[in-house]
This record gives structure tokens, sequence and C-alpha cells, in this order.
């Protein structure tokens, strides 16, 4: 076939109807940039999301769950069947969230292939006093290097220094929210009361601030010797182990090889902790989708609507062009050709201004406040999406065009020239 | 020798109206090189023959035969190819594609015979039209000329690939005398040179008076030849 042939007759329709041509081409662009700067605006809202969870979330969280025995020790001891047995508010036996050996365990699983690390921590419930008024919160102990190390801790400090748990026992850093509530400053002290019943005076050497006022309001962190001090236990008394992946992906697969090695352990993998924000995240991953897709099948009845348009004013040209020899796939490459061009045209200007749209996005301030830690709309640049809208872009003017493309193959050519 | 073209018992219909035959048993042969006129009163079915000889209109019955072969069953493809091959034609209503220039109309059948690089293509069509005396029409957006312009930018096309069957639709109807007796000049020659078939349909008794053969028709039928 005789391809410059088609593309000089193509070229020259598109060109003597410039109007049409660009109106077609703008309606992909349209199409195409919407498309990328929702799925921009969206994705990175979701990773954003994605990103504040996951700097506090441990891909595996290790602990003991206090459980209830599911069976009161009465059951068995009264055998006779007419009985009936009615317990009424089982309670828990005195058991400690204790881990067994907890750092002997976490130095094992440290050790395993795919592991980054494992935080040992002791985790309770304290009260803050604030004069009368008792401020609930938790305070975690923890390896201060290793969780630095692991989740960046230091990264978050608004004021004071991560470091300074180190030096010298009694000391804390709280959530910025917590030590508003508890009205305190880096260098006050402050005093807690533990599930225990023990009070004593800590000083707080740094506050911190994730962004996420559920942390920020009640968490505060200090060395595993505070915090084991402070619930009255010995060095050996871990309560949680905080596992982090190298893959963050391979949590649940690993969750799976350590339950066989551990079986008494409770585990938990981040998928399961953010359970509902991974829900959220994959709704709002449709609904980007949905309406993306929309815009596209949009355009392409734009393209469609224009290409048809374009053959009936050309039901001459068509009918002259089979007179004189030229072939029904050569008429279909004609204007198939030309809903191409279109589309790729427009699917090219729609890459850029969906760019520009969405990078003037990424430097608009973003009015958060105190609640999370951004500054700008979260926006994500990925060559996939922009990938994705060219395809989708060139699929549908593909389809759009060929429909139309195919009308104009079959156009008998007497009929039109019968006149 | 065979007969270039041979139409036999050609009987056509409109879908609208099958009752009505519109040809009612047409049959004929053109020898090659000969100049035929087709003559008859308007409505008697002179366009809808040439529509069925160019093969364009497949809807009829009868057979057809042209440069020894029997075109009856072919593709519209097939047929498509026979046309930029070997028939040249000139509409009724001399038809121009609008967006391109009156050389590009011309060139464009013989690009895409794709038989001779572009240039030899422009070279030709030139020629062509310096034939028809449009020359200086050449680089003119075809829908900027007028009538009878364009019916002889139409007749250049026609000439393009050096067809061995030119079938006209009254090409002469737009022109004044001195153009008419050009374009008959103009089919003689190639008739007599090239020993190319003219096959013409006219309203103008001295064109068709002077043509090698007259074909009349009346209400479908040939009453004389
Ligand atoms: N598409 C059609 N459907 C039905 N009837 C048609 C159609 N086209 C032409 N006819 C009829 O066929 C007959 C022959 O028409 P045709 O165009 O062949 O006439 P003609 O001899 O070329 O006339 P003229 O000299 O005016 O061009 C006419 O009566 C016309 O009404
Ligand atoms: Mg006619």
């Amino acid at each position: 076939m005789n391809t410059k042939l088609i593309a000089e007759i193509a070229l020259t329709h598109l060109f003597t109807k410039k109007k049409q041509t660009i109106i077609a081409m703008l309606g992909v662009t349209f199409g195409i940039s919407m498309f990328i700067v929702m799925i921009s605006f969206m994705t990175g809202v979701n990773q954003f999301m994605e990103d504040m969870a996951m700097d506090n979330t441990p891909h595996i969280h290790i602990y003991n769950p206090i459980q209830l025995n599911g069976h009161a020790i009465v059951e068995p001891a009264s055998t006779e069947t007419k009985n009936w047995v009615v317990l009424q508010h089982q309670r828990p036996k005195n058991v400690l969230p204790k881990i067994k050996n907890g750092m002997q365990v976490a130095a094992e699983i440290a050790a395993m292939p795919g592991v980054k690390g494992v935080v040992p921590s002791v985790t309770t419930q304290v009260f803050f006093n604030n004069g009368p008024v008792q401020i609930p919160g938790t305070i975690s102990g923890v390896d201060v290097r290793k969780q630095d190390e692991l989740y960046l801790t230091s990264g978050k400090m608004e004021e004071g220094n991560w470091d300074d748990l180190l030096k010298g026992t009694d000391v804390i850093v709280m959530g910025h929210g917590l030590a508003v509530k508890a009205s305190v400053k880096v260098g006050d002290r402050i005093s807690l009361t533990t599930p225990q019943g023990a009070n004593h005076l800590v000083k707080v050497v740094g506050i911190f601030s994730y962004g996420i006022s559920m942390l920020d309001d009640s968490k505060s962190y200090a060395s595993l010797a505070t915090v084991q001090k402070l619930v009255a236990r010995d060095p050996s008394y871990v309560t949680d182990l905080n596992v982090k992946m190298n893959v963050m992906d391979e949590a649940a697969a690993f969750k799976t090889t350590l339950r066989k090695v551990y079986p008494n352990l409770y585990m938990e993998d981040w998928q399961e902790a953010n359970a509902s924000l991974l829900a959220g995240e994959s709704i709002r991953n449709i609904m980007t989708f949905v309406i993306s897709f929309t815009l596209l099948i949009v355009a392409g009845f734009g393209i469609y609507n224009i290409m048809n348009m374009n053959i009936i004013s050309k039901m001459k040209d068509i009918a002259i062009l089979k007179a004189t020899g030229f072939e029904s796939p050569q008429i279909v490459s004609v204007f198939l050709l030309e809903s191409l061009i279109i589309g790729i045209l427009g699917a090219g200007l729609g890459l850029l201004i969906g760019f520009g749209i969405s990078y003037l996005l990424s430097i608009t301030p973003f009015p958060a406040g105190q609640f999370v830690r951004i500054n700008t709309f979260p926006v994500n640049f990925l060559v996939k999406h922009y990938l994705m809208g060219v395809s989708f872009g060139f699929v549908t003017t593909l389809i759009a065009g060929y429909m139309p493309a195919l009308k104009a193959a079959k156009i008998d050519p007497v009929k039109i020239i019968r006149g | 020798m065979e007969s270039i073209l041979q139409a036999k018992a050609i009987v056509k219909s409109f879908p609208e109206n099958p009752d009505l035959q519109i040809l009612k048993g047409v049959s004929f042969t053109v020898e090659q090189g000969e100049f035929l006129s087709i003559v008859g009163k308007s409505g008697c079915g002179k366009s809808t023959l040439l529509y069925i000889l160019s093969t364009m209109d497949t809807d009829y019955k009868g057979d057809m035969y042209m440069m020894g072969q029997h075109l009856n069953g072919w593709s519209q493809n097939q047929l498509a190819k026979f046309r930029n091959e070997h028939l040249g034609f000139v509409f009724q209503f001399h038809y121009l594609l609008p967006e391109f220039s009156a050389l590009k109309n011309v060139m464009l059948p013989a690009l895409k015979l794709n038989k001779y690089s572009s240039s030899e293509v422009k070279e030709r069509a030139m020629a062509k039209l310096e034939l028809v005396g449009m020359q200086d029409y050449a680089d003119k957006l075809s829908s900027k000329l007028s009538g009878g312009q364009q019916q002889r930018v139409a007749i250049a096309r026609a000439l393009i690939n050096d067809p061995a069957i030119i079938m006209c639709d009254e090409p002469t109807g737009n022109l004044d005398k001195n153009n008419s007796m050009n374009v008959f000049e103009i089919f003689k020659k190639l008739c007599s040179d090239n020993r190319q078939t003219i096959i013409t349909v006219t309203h103008d008794p001295d064109f068709a008076a002077k043509s090698d053969r007259i074909i009349e028709m009346s209400d479908g039928l040939i009453i004389k030849q």
C-alpha cells in the first residue's frame, strides 16, 4: 500500500479543516490532561496517607494479647450432662503481656533474611498529671538507636533531640498534642501515673509531631530501661516487637513463616493493622479510574462525532477516490490515520497540560493546620500514569476513528456520483 | 481480434422500483481504438449504462467483458484496482477533490497506481493539464476553478494513467465551442495515436457526428448503432 499517498491525503484533509481538527484534538487533550491530574493527585493523596500511617506502623507487630480462656475451669469438673454451667463476666488471669525471652526472639528475628530490623519495646498506658487533671496517654520504651534507625523518629522532632533519650533515665519525648494538653515545654518535668498506681516524675527532653493527631495527642517515647523501671519490671521485660522488612510487601508472607517458628506469639502485619486505610485507598483508586475512564470515553465520543461529520462532509471525495481506483482498505487507512493524528497530538498536548496542572498543584500551599504535616498538595509524578494516559488516548481514538472509517469505506460511489 | 469491451443483455432496475427496468437488455461491443458516442433523450438511461460499464455499479443482470476479462463476480477491491489501471472517467457532474490543487487532483490516480516516481507523475500530470489548456491553473485549489475549468482538469485526470478505455458522461457539457473542439481533438488523437478507446455520452450532435460510431438509446434500449 502507498503509505506516503495515504498520509498526504489525510494531512490535507486535516489542514483544510483546521478548526474541526483542533476541536477534536482539544477533546482528547482535555480528557488526557484531566486523567493525568486526577490520577496524579489521587495517588498522591493515597501515597501520602500511606506514608504517614506507615511512618509509625511496624511491618509486623508481635505482641501478646490479653486473651480469655474460652472454657471455664469448672466446666470439665461438672461432667453430669443435666447440669448447666452458667458463667457470667469471665475475667482474664493476671497474665503479663510479656513476650517470653523477648530480647532473644528479637535478635533471632532480626537475623532472618529479608528483615531490616526489630525494635523491642515496652508499651504501657499512663496518665500524665497536669495539676488535678489526668491526661491519658501511652509511653513506649524502645531501643532508642534502633527505633531511630528504622523509623526515623529523630526526623519527626519539633523541639529537642531524640538522642537526648540516651542521656540519663527518666527522660521522655512526647507528642505535640499531648504536650499542649499537659502544658509542658522541653525541659519541664511532669508527673505520670502508671496502671499499677505508682507515680513518677520524668523530664521532657523533646516534642515530636507525626502529623497524625491520633499519635501526637497520646504517644510518648522513652528508653527501654526507663519504661521497664516505670512498670517495675526487670530488663528482660518486653511487650512488643516491631519488625521492619526490607520489602514492605513481603510482610504478610514472612508473617506466615514466623508463625510456624513462634506459634505462641500473636502477629499482625501492616495490611491488617491498616485495613480501614487500605479499604479507603482502594475505593479512592476505583473512583479515580472510573472518573478518568469516563473522561476518556467522553473524549472518544467527541472524536467519533467529529470524524463522522468529517466523513459525511467528504462523501463526494470518498466516491471520487473510489471511482479513480482507491480500494476500501486505503480509504479506511486515510480516515483512521486522521483520527490517529488527532489522537496522538491531542494526547501529547494533554500530557503536557496534565503535567503542568499537576506541577502547579504540587506547589500550591495546602492549608492543613496542625493536624497533618504537609505544606503543599500531595501529587505523584509517575511515568506509569503518563504512559497509561497516552495508551488510553491512543486506543480510544483508534476505536472512535475506526467505526467512521469503516463507514467511509462502505460508501457506494455510484450513489454519490449519480448526484 | 477480440473486442475491448463487450456488454451482453444488460438489464438494470433500481431497488425502489424493481419492476421498472431502466435498461431493458442492452448489448453491444466496442473495438480497441474506437471513438464511440452514446446519444439519446434525457432520462433514457445513458448515465446508468455508463456506471455499469465503469464497473462502479455492480447491481445489474447480464454480462460484462473488458479487455478479455469477465468482470461479473469480481470484488469491489479488485474492480477498484482494475479501474485505476485500465479505465479513466469524466463524470457528468465534474467531480474534483476540493481540498487539493488542480495538479494534485490529476496526480492522485497515478500516485495510487504507483508505477512512476512522484516527480515523473508530476511531469506527466503537467503534460496532461497542458493538453487541456489548464497548465496555468495547476496550483490553484480545484474548488476555486470555474465549471469549465474543473471539467478540463477532470479530463486531464481521466488521462493520467494512459487508460485503455476512457469513459465520459457529457465531457463538453460546460465547455464553449473552442474548448469542446479541443477536447474532441485530444480524444481523436488518443484513439488514432495510442489506440485508446473512447466511450462518451453526449448531447452535442456535432461532437457525436464526428466520432467513429454512434449508439442511439431510447427508453432503456439501443435503437440504432
Ligand atoms: N438512483 C435512482 N433510483 C431510481 N431511479 C433512477 C435513479 N437514477 C436514475 N434513475 C432513473 O433512471 C432513468 C435513467 O437515468 P439516467 O441518469 O441514466 O438518464 P440519462 O440518460 O443519463 O439522462 P441525462 O441525459 O439527463 O443525463 C431516469 O428515468 C431516472 O429517473
Ligand atoms: Mg446522464
